[in-house]
């Protein structure tokens, strides 16, 4: 026969754990107050670009293109040729990495193209980021890589040859988790 | 006269002068983007107030409404989650005290000649504050993460839409959905409603007005992990997902902003700090570095949040020359500056710059930014 206190205790114990969930196979302590997400509610946020070109929305702009979208846009910060002032500059810099004086721009330091394409769709131009269209948004990569020395002044950039491009500081980075410790 | 209880406190008119220094490079153009300097010189404890918490925008505070935005998990994961504020509020809220600290505090340091500007200006990017909200692993697991995840891509609500590239074992381990902040919700300056929070790692990664974490099998390697936030080598590579903030400490009083009365006893006071952990040990020099005493870090030394520390000085009024150097519970000191700038190419951006300290005292008290 169980002592009062431990019937009262075990009560206590049954009213506080709620039911499982039993048609969850994981833990069923989690109380899951959020609810499904929907694909329509990801779509519209998800606007990554991943180096392989996963993201790459339908589209596609040359260089041409691109100068005009360019002279609109970004040059009042960028610069007309993207050489800077007041905001960062954008072309130059090819190679000098390693010199006294290093350049670093989309051209002479980024690895990925893929990343401009995705920096310029979510952020810029900086008074109005998300405001570019998907083939302004192609246009204007074009217009920066063949400025940069990258891609010819032919090319139609679009989601399958985007990810292709190989930017000269593609081998460039090292990872400090590889290392295995921060500094 | 005397006044009324009200609503909200706010500190004495006398007190008017302890604010925030901002700074905006470009104004003309962003005039979101730029920084605010915590003023370390005009405080004491190891607690910043959250209206002096330090700020870093890349495009702003952006006014964020809470019963509209939403939390989303997804992408490697069973089953993809969307969170209102509300529901994270109903899950079990843990606190812990914690520094956050920007990747670029302290790179006027970097610069070939040293700067004269006040301690806040100088390594102000740096606050502690108690954070309150969610263990993301709880979450992480109601959603149910794929066995080929390794990163989780997080995204802010900001106009920048700032996204970083996090590893997935960061994000199981002590990573927090920050709702609370000393007490109260988070500041919009610190990611009203809620914010990432990654004890110990660049501030950069704890993304504000967190919107979505998508599990992936890899990085994505956004502009803010490649263009920026990476640390370009004297080889010429550029090393990038240096997360950890390196141990470092500065002296506080006196510094560039709180100078010296009279020759006397002082208490040099300061601040130290790791991201590895718990600071072990601080030693201060009156001598620039010739000799070095152990100063008493005050009760509890807590790990990944500032310590106080603090030593006794009988100046003189002669010139001296300050310095602190911490050491953290992994063995990891502060360089010195030379040995710092040494790894670096002199071109590029500056980040997890935590070399030792200088301070000259000039006869009269003045105190200056010295370079070793």
């Amino acid at each position: 026969m169980k002592s009062p206190g431990v019937s009262i205790g075990l009560l206590l114990v049954a009213a506080c754990v709620a039911p499982a969930r039993t048609n969850s196979p994981v833990a069923n302590a989690s109380p899951r107050f959020g609810r499904h997400a929907s694909a329509a509610e990801i779509a519209a946020l998800d606007i990554d670009i991943a180096p392989d070109g996963a993201g790459l929305p339908p589209g596609s702009g040359t260089p041409a293109e691109g100068a005009a979208v360019f002279a609109v846009r970004c040059a009042s910060c960028h610069g007309a040729a993207g050489e800077g002032g007041p905001a960062d500059p954008l072309v130059g810099g090819v190679g000098s990495l390693t010199s006294a004086k290093p350049l670093l721009t989309v051209g002479s330091f980024w690895p990925y193209a893929t990343t401009l394409f995705d920096y310029l769709r979510r952020a810029m131009p900086y008074d109005s980021p998300g405001s570019l269209s998907a083939d302004e948004v192609y246009a204007l990569s074009a217009h920066l890589l063949e400025r940069n020395g990258v891609i010819p002044a032919e090319t139609r950039l679009d989601a399958v040859n985007l990810p292709a491009v190989r930017m000269p500081n593609r081998d460039g980075f090292e990872s400090a988790i590889s290392r295995g410790q921060p500094h | 006269m005397r006044d009324s209880p009200r609503g909200y406190g706010l500190p004495a008119p006398q007190e008017s002068g302890v604010a925030r220094i901002p700074y905006t490079r470009t104004p003309g153009i962003a005039p979101g983007a730029g920084v605010s300097f915590t003023p370390l010189h005009q405080l004491r404890g190891r607690l910043t107030p959250s209206g002096l918490h330090f700020e870093r925008h890349h495009a702003g505070v952006p006014a964020v409404d809470p019963e509209q935005h939403r939390l989303i998990i997804h992408g490697r994961v069973r089953e993809p989650l969307s969170y209102g504020v509300n529901d994270l509020l109903r899950y079990p809220l843990v606190s812990r005290l914690h520094f956050l600290e920007c990747s670029g505090n302290s790179l006027v340091n970097a610069l070939p000649e040293p700067q004269q500007l006040s301690c806040g200006v100088i390594h102000g990017l740096v606050s502690c504050s108690e954070w309150t909200g969610v263990p993301l692993a709880l979450l992480l697991d109601e959603a149910g993460v794929a066995d080929d995840a390794a990163w989780g891509i997080a995204e802010g609500a900001d106009g920048a839409r700032m996204n970083r590239s996090i590893p997935l074992a960061k994000l199981r381990d002590d990573a927090l959905i920050a709702l609370y902040q000393n007490g109260e919700r988070l500041r919009p300056e610190q990611g009203y409603p809620l914010r990432l929070f990654l004890p110990g790692w660049e501030g950069n990664t704890s993304v504000k007005w967190l919107r979505r974490i998508e599990l992936a099998r890899a990085p994505v390697h956004s502009r803010e992990e490649t263009a920026r936030y990476s640390d370009l080598l004297a080889s010429g590579k550029a090393q990038q997902f240096t997360f950890e903030m390196g141990v470092k400490s500065v002296i506080t009083h006196p510094s560039p902003g709180a100078e010296l009365g009279p020759p006397g006893v002082y208490e040099i006071s300061g601040l130290a700090w790791s991201g590895a952990g718990r600071v072990s040990r601080v030693e201060v020099s009156a001598d620039g570095g010739a000799s070095w005493a152990d100063a008493e870090l005050e009760e509890p030394a807590l790990p990944r949040c500032l310590a106080r520390f603090r030593i006794a000085w009988r100046w003189d009024g002669g010139p001296a020359l300050l310095a602190s150097r911490a050491t953290d519970a992994a063995g990891a000191r502060q360089p010195e500056r030379a040995d710092w700038l040494a790894r670096y190419s002199p071109g590029g951006e500056k980040y997890h710059y935590n070399a030792v300290q200088r301070w000259g005292i000039a006869p009269g008290g003045g105190v200056a930014n010295v370079y070793a």
